[in-house]
């Protein structure tokens, strides 16, 4: 039986023999990323264009009110934690992105697969809903969710709440879905068929030649824009806020509004972008790294 | 006109599905402004991030140590903030320092304005790497060749390099005008009148969320399939033979 690749276009590259040790990583690159020149460049470039920005800004206000560091130091709280007892904050973007991730991996695998199943009828079904959500906006999606989702569910007598941010992460894990979908089904394509041949004439299934042989070279391959797509997962949490989730945005403005003072809006929101820079740009460093350590020389 | 109006009539009469737009005068004109201003704010974007692409991947290649790390600076910026931030942050803070500096009152751009500038350098830091991928790609010796022959390096750029590279990211480059055309979206946050902005003014008039919502959907749905259509035609059309697959 020939293995179903319809579609065998892929961006991944081919892949050449497999080289242990120069293909693995561990743990010193996680340290040493920490330690880049790259990174450490970036936070000094960031630590000290905010000095520059706070001391004019301090000057410009000068002795009316606070400084804008006191500002800040005093609505940092609330932006990275949110309110007191509560979820929310700086810390509920982050959270929201590893639920959906987590949620968007699990279903894209499967959705993934049945992409390559050789079931003609799975096949199509899971191509269309990949297509479906991948081509569709993330804030429609948000807007979609969030508002046919009901409130609450009742099963048996007890009454489940759906907070909105759990609605969120429901509806950010599914774009996250169908591009999880569309990387496996990429990777699985830039196998070399001959592996399922030589896999058929060695009397392996085909569930086994997937599992055993197929999907433990994608792994290596699918990392790289996995992350990738972490990143723009995590880039895509305050639309949340658009929908009213006491995210980092919805308190930064809140912080603002509160404030009313024009002259704090470039430093709160630069201080908002910072921590979501500090948290992605060694992500993306990290993407880059692996990219180049997997990708095949020609 | 007036029998899918009497049909979508019927529809509410007998079925309750509200979709005002097919039969309210009003709700028709407002919903169709929408759309064309997502589509013309689109084409906008897509122009001005390619042209920023253009000019940043040139830059990257420029002898000049602090150009090139300029322009990464801005690459790592854009990719590692979110948009809906960095919108907020033109539209809101740029904005009223600019006008304090200037002492215009009453701002500067309006939301249109600000919204095509955002999202272009957001999808332009993508394209400049998308384009510097491409640069990569073209072999080091028809570089040479080109210099050879007495090519100077903006020729170089604009007769060898450029056309063989934008072939080569063309695929990539689909995808983030894809992703842009998607993020143009992300506009309603400061009151850009496109479609989903104004659907949210009808479905709070009509109070008809879930048939909106629907056919909010459908429109993205179809532009976005357009487009890919269109740009999968167009990357057909200027496969180069032997060149990639």
């Amino acid at each position: 039986m020939k293995p179903v690749l319809h579609n065998t276009s892929t961006d991944l590259p081919v892949l050449l023999p497999f080289r242990p040790g120069a293909t693995t990583w561990d743990a010193r690159d996680w340290a040493g990323l920490a330690t880049s020149k790259r990174f450490g460049l970036a936070l000094a470039l960031v630590l000290i264009s905010w000095l520059l920005i706070d001391t004019a800004y301090a000057q410009m206000v000068g002795a009316q009110g606070q400084t804008v560091w006191e500002t800040i130091v005093k609505w940092t709280p609330l932006m990275f934690l949110g309110p007191e007892g509560e979820f929310g904050g700086f810390v509920l973007n982050i959270v929201v992105s590893f639920i959906a991730m987590a949620l968007g991996t699990f279903l894209g695998l499967w959705l993934g697969l049945g992409q390559v199943s050789p079931n003609r009828f799975i096949r199509r079904t899971s191509w269309a809903i990949t297509q479906l959500f991948r081509n569709s906006p993330w804030l429609v999606l948000l807007f979609y969710f969030m508002l046919l989702i009901p409130f609450f569910i009742r099963v048996g007598d007890t009454r489940i709440e759906i907070s909105g941010w759990a609605k969120a992460t429901f509806a950010l894990s599914l774009p996250i879905m169908a591009n999880v979908s569309e990387i496996v089904r990429g990777s699985i394509a830039s196998i070399p068929t001959g592996q399922w041949d030589s896999a058929e004439s060695l009397a392996f299934s085909r569930s086994q030649t997937l599992w055993r042989i197929i999907l433990p070279q994608c792994i290596k391959r699918m990392i790289p824009p996995w992350m990738n797509w972490y990143c723009i997962l995590t880039m895509s949490t305050p639309l949340v806020s658009i929908l009213g989730v006491n995210d980092g945005m919805t308190l930064t403005q809140d912080a603002l509004a509160a404030e009313g003072r024009s002259e704090y809006l470039i430093p709160m929101y630069l201080w908002l972008m910072s921590w979501f820079f500090i948290y992605s740009y060694p992500i993306a460093l990290l993407t880059r790294k692996l990219e180049n350590r997997f990708a095949v020389n020609q | 006109m007036d029998t899918i109006a009497e049909f979508f009539l019927w529809l509410k009469e007998a079925h309750g599905i509200k979709l005002t737009i097919f039969y309210d005068e009003l709700d028709r004109t407002r919903f169709l402004s929408g759309v064309w201003t997502t589509i013309h704010l689109s084409f906008v974007c897509v122009v001005a991030s390619i042209v920023i692409g253009i000019a940043g991947a040139w830059l990257q290649t420029s002898p000049l140590v602090w150009i090139r790390r300029i322009i990464n600076a801005y690459i790592a910026f854009f990719r590692n903030t979110p948009p809906l931030v960095q919108l907020y942050f033109f539209y809101f803070a740029v904005d009223s320092a600019l006008s304090g500096l200037f002492g215009i009152r009453g701002g500067l751009l309006g939301s249109y304005g600000w919204a095509v500038i955002a999202l272009s350098f957001f999808a332009g830091a993508f394209n400049t790497e998308i384009f510097r991928a491409g640069i990569e790609a073209v072999p080091r010796s028809t570089i040479e060749g080109a210099q050879s022959l007495g090519y100077s390096r903006f020729q170089i750029y604009r007769y060898i390099t450029f056309p063989l590279a934008y072939r080569v990211c063309l695929p990539a480059l689909n995808n983030n005008l894809i992703n842009l055309v998607k993020t143009t979206t992300v506009a309603y946050a400061i009151a850009v009148p496109e479609t989903l902005y104004i659907s949210n003014q009808i479905w709070s008039d009509e109070y008809n969320v879930p048939e909106m919502m629907n056919v909010v959907w459908i429109v993205y749905l179809v532009l976005v399939g357009v487009l890919v259509w269109m740009m999968h035609r167009w990357e057909k059309a200027l496969r180069v033979p032997g060149f990639g697959q």
